[in-house]
């Protein structure tokens, strides 16, 4: 017996150095922003190492500079990134300036359907034109903006005795957008365990894309829309249609009475910071980090809270997230494509959400166990319920840096009126719609 | 007649590469010596010039290949010089340099004079007081956004202390009307050391002689700082002025760190806001055109300034 074991091993080794002879090990790079999920991607990653043999090497670019960096290396055509995990605005650039490898023949080949992940995240990761069946990433990361609160003061007796006396009702997690600004105002500037604490950690970033994620949670619930007919860039009545202008004035009126002093130019590290020093009763950011605000000592477990961005006339989230594309100009594309094909497998994709990466794939979300999987789960399925995006055009860079600077002046820089600033917001996406061809 | 070891040297020794280009004029010998700098020149300054004025009447985009380029004729200068938005970064930087250079002159001149004036201490304080410009402008920009902080800043106590004011109650990068003067304030801190030291080169370079003849004509302290040190000092200040002025027209990275060109747009300063235009936006042919804008400008502003330079140089 032990003599056939030993020669079933020996075999087994054999065969295993066959099949790894077949393949050629390949030194794979695959590109994200440094944050939470990309350390859990490395992690299981290894696993991707040991099935295949291929070594993985990352390259992971802090938020702020990843759209400048990862761009520049796309526009360059440069060999650094083999895979990349691109923000969804990425896809109609990426697809039309051939970027990215199409996937269509590919998934075929390997029987991967795009049925099996959740539609919204289909559609905002993966398909250009938007909608259509031509596919340029899988679905890799789901996020959303959500929300986070310290649940410990909104517990506290006298807290909730004072919010009853000026509100006349509960202390709870906001359910409108009216209900979210009455809260932070609540707690600005109240003293609480001798320290004095502010309202809300929002976005307000200037350089690359802080304040129009964080004033479109706002502008979204409210009715902003892109266009009145999907696809037509026809963008008076709904860009600057009375709804979106209401948003954009509660944004302001949030940031100027339920923010910290010096909240001028804060995004996703500034939110964490404040929340997690005690600054701030309820914050803003992505669900990408909700697992480790939820593990951190000081300010997670018990005394941690969440919520879906509450809605106001409608329910929605500003989208986040992005897809894993193969770029186009790697030398190592068939290695790239087998590390797609190992992350599309059910099993890899549970183990995906386990380790704190927001797996987009049905079996995953659709399981009965994944509401009570994490706190913050079930508004996770909320949210992607409801999801809106940006632009996803070619010129997305080009939209969004207009965006920026209206919302900056207006809600910040306290320059001209919301219905000034929106209607200057279509004048500079008209000129651009009208430099691409499409007006 | 006997061969001796130096002749055995001489033969073995090759001829000359004098001897070898013998024959060529001393004109050519220069050219040769001459031409790789040309070469130089001409390769990293004057063609990327010259490509640039040339797309700057396209709408070229770098990040879009497979796109037809057109030539647009002068619609990119039409539309930057009608732009009310680049006129008010102009503003922006229309105050930047001003101020900056106001009050680095004064400062500058101030500290260099009286280090001029022999005391203990002397080296040391001058090696401190040019400490900030050896820093990063990187660093400095990052570290200064904590000084203004208004809830821990230094900055900001430092106000209260003097003034009484509450420290949270004003933002310095934070608020339209302080921001501004917020990168005045931090450009003055790292670079007035360097004006410093061109006028205290001016200062020193100044004859003993000339204040001994005028302390022999009973001329007043006053009447020779007027009539001596300024006019002496003068070119020196002026030069200084000049670095600063080019120098600032283009800053970039400092602001960039400390206010990213908020808030709004109140300190976004032409380089940052070309930069955005080229490099974030993509839209070449309208950076290049912005690009040149900027060019003549300096290099007109600097070619008189250089003339008036001449001039005082020369009296």
């Amino acid at each position: 017996m032990k003599t056939a074991n030993l020669l079933a091993a020996t075999a087994l080794v054999a065969v295993g150095g066959l099949t790894a002879s077949n393949a050629q090990a390949e030194d794979l790079t695959l590109c994200w922003a440094a944050w939470d999920p990309a350390n859990a991607l490395v992690e299981l990653s290894k696993e991707f190492e040991a099935e295949y043999g291929h070594n993985m090497n990352f390259e992971f670019v802090p938020w702020p500079n990843f759209a400048d960096r990862m761009l520049n290396e796309l526009n360059s055509g440069g060999k650094l990134c083999d895979l990349l995990i691109g923000d969804s605005q990425w896809i109609g650039g990426g697809a039309e300036n051939g970027h990215y490898v199409k996937l269509n023949e590919f998934f075929d080949k390997e029987g991967i359907s795009m049925d099996d992940f959740a539609p919204a995240t289909v559609y905002a990761y993966s398909t250009w034109p938007k909608g259509t069946p031509n596919y340029y990433a899988l679905p890799a990361m789901g996020d959303a903006n959500g929300w986070f609160y310290r649940k410990d003061w909104f517990e506290m007796p006298e807290i909730q005795a004072a919010f009853k006396e000026k509100h006349g009702r509960d202390l709870a997690p906001p359910k409108t957008q009216a209900e979210l600004l009455e809260i932070a105002q609540f707690f600005q500037e109240r003293e609480i365990d001798g320290q004095t604490r502010y309202g809300a950690a929002i976005f307000t970033e200037r350089g690359s894309e802080g304040i129009t994620m964080g004033a479109t949670s706002s502008m979204y619930p409210f009715g902003f829309k892109y266009e009145m007919t999907p696809g037509k860039y026809d963008m008076e009545g709904a860009v600057n249609s009375p709804e979106a202008v209401a948003g954009l004035e509660f944004y302001k009126e949030l940031y100027k009475t339920g923010t910290p002093p010096g909240y001028t130019d804060s995004y996703m590290e500034q939110s964490l910071d404040a929340f997690k020093s005690g600054q701030v009763a309820m914050a803003m950011n992505w669900f990408a980090f909700f697992p480790g605000l939820y593990a951190d000592p000081d300010t997670g477990g018990d005394k941690i809270g969440f919520f879906v961005n509450p809605g106001q006339n409608v329910e929605a989230s500003t989208l986040g997230g992005q897809g894993i594309s193969v770029v186009a100009y790697s030398d190592k594309q068939d290695a790239a494509l087998e590390y797609i094909k190992w992350f599309a497998q059910p099993s890899v994709q549970k183990k995906w959400w386990d380790l704190g990466g927001y797996s987009c794939h049905v079996s995953v979300l659709n399981d009965p166990s994944f509401p009570d999987s994490a706190p913050f789960a079930s508004d996770f399925l909320l949210a992607m319920d409801n999801v809106k995006d940006f632009w996803q055009e070619p010129a997305y860079a080009e939209l969004l840096l207009a965006m920026q600077k209206r919302l900056h002046d207006y809600v910040v820089a306290d320059q001209g009126t919301a219905q000034e600033a929106l209607d200057k917001l279509i004048e500079d996406w008209t000129e651009t719609f009208e430099d691409e061809g499409k007006l | 007649m006997a061969v001796t070891p130096i002749d055995h040297v001489a033969k073995a020794t090759p001829p000359s590469v004098a001897s070898k280009i013998r024959g060529l004029s001393d004109r050519t010998i220069a050219w040769l010596f001459v031409a790789p700098t040309i070469f130089l020149l001409l390769a990293v300054n004057i063609f990327p010039l010259i490509w640039t004025i040339n797309l700057s009447f396209t709408n070229f985009r770098a990040n879009r290949p497979n796109r037809d380029v057109d030539y647009i004729g002068l619609r990119n200068y039409e539309r930057i010089l009608t732009d009310g938005d680049i006129w008010l970064t102009m503003q922006a930087t229309a105050h930047f340099l001003f101020w900056t250079i106001v009050l680095q002159v004064l400062i500058g001149f101030t500290l260099a004079w009286l280090i001029n004036r022999k005391f203990k201490g002397n080296d040391l304080w001058t090696t401190l007081i040019v400490l900030p410009m050896m820093l990063s402008p990187a660093v400095v920009g990052n570290f200064w956004t904590f000084l203004y902080q208004p809830q821990i800043g230094l900055f900001n106590y430092g106000i209260s202390f003097l003034t009484g004011v509450d420290p949270s109650s004003f933002q310095m990068i934070g608020d339209v009307a302080l921001a501004p003067w917020s990168i005045v304030i931090v450009d003055t801190w790292m670079w007035t050391p360097f004006v410093m030291l061109i006028c205290l080169a001016g200062l020193r370079s100044i004859p003993d002689y000339i204040y001994e003849a005028a302390e022999i004509d009973r001329a007043s302290k006053w009447r020779q700082f007027w009539t001596i040190t300024i006019p002496m000092v003068l070119p020196f200040l002026m030069l200084a002025v000049l670095f600063r002025g080019i120098e600032n027209f283009k800053m970039f990275d400092l602001v960039v760190q400390l206010t990213g060109g908020g808030p709004g747009s109140v300190t976004e300063l032409t380089s940052i806001n070309l930069k955005r235009e080229a490099f974030e936006k993509w839209r070449t042919g309208y950076a290049s055109a912005y690009a040149i804008i900027l060019f003549v400008t300096v290099f007109g502003l600097a070619s008189i300034y250089v003339k008036a330079l001449n001039k005082v140089k020369e009296r």
